[in-house]
């Protein structure tokens, strides 16, 4: 049986004695006799090299695909090796929050970065320290909006369907109203939204490149939703800002998104990082830890959770949000891929997306019966339509190591590339996709 | 110190991707950015050298004593990591076929199951990623559960005056309205209070047990059935389950739904602040109700399915699922004895830290023995020197101990709470013991050098309310200053 226990039987026996205690049971006196448990019906513990062994075996059941076209909220970017390092420092893993300035500088300055370089991609003023995900950051962005009169939102129907569903997640606590803004063409539907902006809308929530890759007038549809006086969110992928007007640019109100691709494994779905940061007229309505700067006693620079008048531990049932724990070490893993990348490496990112979706969109639509289903532009993510049931393309293209584009309700398929998928990888996709159909 | 910002120089940077193989894309007019994106421009030797600086001015569970109340701050074993990493856990697409995620199908259903058993309860999801985030899923489990049958009328959540600040925030959230009870003179949930807050009205009790007291309460029977007789649901805080896992169960006392905090009772690291993990657990009858996405046995193996009348979604896919990859290694290396042991001398340690502290602190409640923490109040001591929970703290740190957490629960004055977990040795108690004995003399001593400690930190006390007047809460560049 494998514990981490450093003392021994005899020390602990000691140990109670001094106490006065014959048996450790003796300190569960005020536990009621009839709830105690025999024994848990578990398995009995086991060593290192057992458990080792056993969760290899159930990893091993899982397929690891070497070529990866699909993205969908999740993306495989290039992870560098220095990104790994910082973020298995060991005394960054296990920290707990920094409640404690004076011995905690390292986490907070690290946190402070991060809010620097949210800012910067965003076009924002302040941000966060992080929250859970793209999705419950959407969620939060919207609860941030809402006031006496206000208590509707509206949402694309282009964006991530996980990101709508939390949204009415969130909305079914606090009470507000979810409305959705219909697609035309693979975009929000502007005109749509312009009927749809009463008295009554506390925000519009947009993502940006939308769920279907496409790239919003999200500059226009800004000035249409602050003319009806409403607050406007934008959903935005970090990578697609090195290029694309960021929402600072597009007068949004609150910036949100899902931090993965800077630096994180896709492991499934988690732990991902949720990003928000907003104008400085909206900062004190942020939920969650933000970091920042002041000086010690002596003058020095010091930094210190602050704002904490937001929060639940001052606030209670009053606080902006529930947050406590947030994704600390994602932030902090995404400061450093940030940094590593530096504008440069950020922009060459970004138009390597590009340019392999233009590619791949291009390859996988000379083969005939596949045709982009919306025309015009996108950054790595297009539909396209499939001649076939997308179940058996998808699965001919799994059995050659090829995890291809999610399929959608229409029967077309989502597609993805970055810039870990090489000319040779699309070329090769091409040739699977004429296998199989 | 200097910030990335300011290292940042003109040209350097670090060449990480190739040059592309296929004809550039190009943004159409219009959609292109205008501001440079000014993130710092430096080698990798500079940046690997800055955060092994800031590593330097931190403190986690490796660099000593961590005694922070109702955090469990013990050890997190190092093989729980690796799994985590495993290129099988870790390169696999959230939105994968069923067929090629079996494994981790086979993860959130194996830990879904030993977790039930360890809680007493028959379903779980893993999807809120913290703790909060899990009073948040279960309590709009609460409020679906009520709506299903009709009854709108309950809107209001009950919370203990000793309760996390999360409880009442997340009652909150979900459209109650909190009532709090006020604690018995023993530091329990006044029943009479509890009686006479119940009725039709009432959605929910919200209760930590054992309590930020550190106390277990004996009365916890009769406190679920108050609630059920009034026909509310009893959800249990498991922030404190460290203490009892093992010996008795959340829903062997009576409760329908809890939540756990895996970055805490089951090792897994908390990352200066996340990510954590939170999952809920809930009685069979209030199954359907869980989040979007839960395991269930299928034809052709593990699936994800909707619960008929679920709350929806709490994020985006299944949660922080390296966290519970963590979880399980742990739970699987310890066992039923191992789990159970764990929470034993947890509770050895604590009341063995405490009994070495009696003497020269009072113990806010201390009668009995206390769970796997204790609570210290210095009010007495700070009348008599002036000497504040704060300054006690900070003269921790200059002795290399992470501090108690300070000033909670907000029913004791000058509180201090000390959890000294189960993976601490003798003599760590021992050393942290003697520190604080060396400090309550020198509350006598010398006073003035306590108030201003550290001495030995990277830096002094903050200036905390300067940081919130005047909020500071990015690097501001030279072209930027006014």
């Amino acid at each position: 049986m494998g514990n981490y226990l450093p003392s021994s039987a005899a020390e602990r026996q000691e140990m109670l004695a001094s106490l006065g205690c014959e048996r450790i049971d003796d300190l569960y006196c005020q536990v009621p006799e009839e709830m105690k448990l025999d024994r848990l019906d578990l398995p009995a513990g086991k060593s290192e090299l057992e458990v080792r062994r056993i969760m290899e075996s159930i990893a091993a059941k899982n397929t690891v695909f070497p070529s990866v076209f699909r993205g969908a909220g999740a993306y495989r970017h290039y992870i560098p090796a220095i990104v790994k390092n910082v973020a298995s420092k060991e005394t960054f893993v296990t920290a707990y929050t920094p409640y404690q300035a004076e011995i905690s500088q390292g986490v907070l300055q690290s946190i402070f970065e991060y809010q620097t370089m949210i800012c910067e991609l965003t076009g924002m003023d302040v941000s966060n320290a992080s929250v859970y995900d793209g999705a419950s950051a959407a969620a939060e962005a919207v609860a941030m909006c809402r006031d006496r009169k206000r208590d509707t939102v509206l949402v694309s129907a282009a964006a991530h369907p996980m990101v709508r569903q939390t949204i009415e997640t969130y909305c079914f606590g606090s009470g507000m109203k979810v409305k959705y803004v219909p697609m035309k063409n693979g975009f929000t539907d502007e005109e749509a939204l312009a009927g749809l902006l009463d008295g009554s809308v506390a925000c519009f929530y947009l993502q940006q490149p939308n769920f279907y890759g496409r790239i919003e007038r999200a500059g226009e549809i800004g000035q249409a939703v602050h003319g009806a006086g409403a607050k406007y969110i934008m959903g935005v992928d970090p990578i697609a800002m090195a290029v694309l007007k960021p929402p600072g640019e597009c007068g949004a109100d609150i910036a949100v998104g899902e931090g993965q691709s800077l630096g994180l494994p896709l492991s499934f779905g988690g732990p991902y990082l949720g990003f928000m940061a907003a104008t400085q007229a909206m900062m004190r309505k942020l939920p969650g830890r933000i970091v920042g700067e002041t000086t010690d006693h002596d003058g020095q620079r010091a930094f210190v959770l602050t704002l904490q008048a937001r929060e639940q531990h001052i606030r209670r049932e009053k606080a902006s949000s529930n947050i406590c724990s947030n994704q600390a070490l994602c932030a902090m893993t995404a400061a450093v891929y940030m940094a590593a990348m530096g504008p440069e490496g950020m922009r060459k990112a970004a138009e390597s997306c590009m340019a392999h979706a233009r590619y791949a969109a291009e390859r996988i639509c000379s083969v005939p019966g596949f045709d982009m289903v919306y025309p015009g532009p996108y950054f790595n993510e297009f539909a396209a339509t499939c001649p076939c049931k997308p179940e058996k393309l998808l699965a001919g293209l799994a059995d050659r190591g090829i995890l291809g584009g999610l399929p959608l309700e229409n029967g077309s398929i989502l597609w993805c590339a970055t810039e870990m998928n090489t000319k040779d990888e699309i070329d090769a996709l091409e040739r699977a996709i004429r296998e199989v159909v | 110190m200097e910030l990335l910002f300011e290292k940042s120089r003109e040209g350097r940077g670090c060449d990480l991707l190739p040059p592309l193989d296929v004809p550039p894309a190009h943004l159409m007019e219009g959609m292109e950015r205008k501001r440079p994106l000014r993130l710092p421009q430096i080698a990798e030797v500079d940046l690997s050298r800055h955060y092994s600086a800031l590593e330097r001015r931190s403190h986690g569970v490796n660099d000593g004593f961590y005694p922070l109340g109702s955090c469990t701050m013990k050890y997190d074993p190092k093989v729980d990591d690796e799994m985590a990493a495993l290129p099988g856990f870790a390169g696999v697409h959230p939105l994968q076929g069923p067929d090629t995620v079996q494994g981790c199908l086979e993860v959130l259903y194996l830990a879904e199951e030993l977790l039930c058993e360890i809680t007493g309860m028959e379903a779980m999801t893993f999807q809120p990623a913290a703790g909060a985030h899990g009073e948040f899923t279960a309590l709009l489990m609460v409020k679906k559960y009520h709506q299903s049958r009709g009854d709108a009328a309950r809107t209001k959540v009950i919370v203990p005056d000793s309760a996390h600040g999360t409880n009442p925030a997340s009652a909150a959230m979900c459209g109650f309205t909190v009532v709090n009870v006020p604690s018995d003179p023993k530091g329990g949930v006044d029943l009479e209070a509890l009686r006479a807050a119940m009725g039709p009205d009432v959605a929910a009790l919200m209760l930590t047990n054992p309590n930020t007291l550190g106390l277990f309460d004996a009365n916890i029977l009769e406190i679920t059935q108050i609630v059920h007789d009034a026909g509310g649901l009893c959800y249990y805080d498991g922030a404190n389950l460290n203490a009892v896992m093992g010996v008795v169960r959340p829903g062997d006392m009576g409760f329908d739904l809890v939540h756990l905090n895996l970055h805490k009772t089951f090792a897994t690291p908390h990352g200066g602040g996340g990510p954590g993990a939170g999952p809920v657990g809930c009685k069979g009858f209030l199954k359907d109700f869980l989040p979007a996405g839960h395991v269930e046995e299928g034809e052709a193996g593990l699936e994800l399915r909707d619960p008929a009348q679920s709350i929806g979604r709490v994020k985006s896919f299944y949660g922080n699922f390296g966290v519970v990859v963590r979880a399980l290694t742990y739970i699987l290396t310890l066992g039923a004895e191992g789990i159970r042991e764990a929470a034993q001398v947890a509770v050895l340690n604590a009341n063995y830290l405490r009994e070495q502290l009696r003497g020269s602190y009072d113990v806010a409640y201390g009668d009995g023995p206390c769970m796997h923490e204790f609570v210290l109040t210095l009010e007495g001591l700070k009348k008599e020197t002036g000497i504040s929970a704060m300054d006690v703290s900070k003269a921790l740190l200059d002795h290399g101990i992470h501090p108690p957490t300070m000033y909670f629960p907000l029913i004791v004055d000058e509180a201090l709470m000390f959890e000294p977990t189960e993976t601490e040795s003798r003599e760590t108690l021992d050393h942290a013991a003697q520190v604080l004995r060396e400090i309550r003399a020198q509350a006598d001593r010398e006073p003035e050098a306590l108030h201003t400690a550290p001495h030995h930190a990277a830096i002094g006390r903050p200036d905390e309310v300067n940081a919130a007047r005047h909020p500071v809460l990015r690097y501001v560049f030279p072209e930027d200053r006014a």
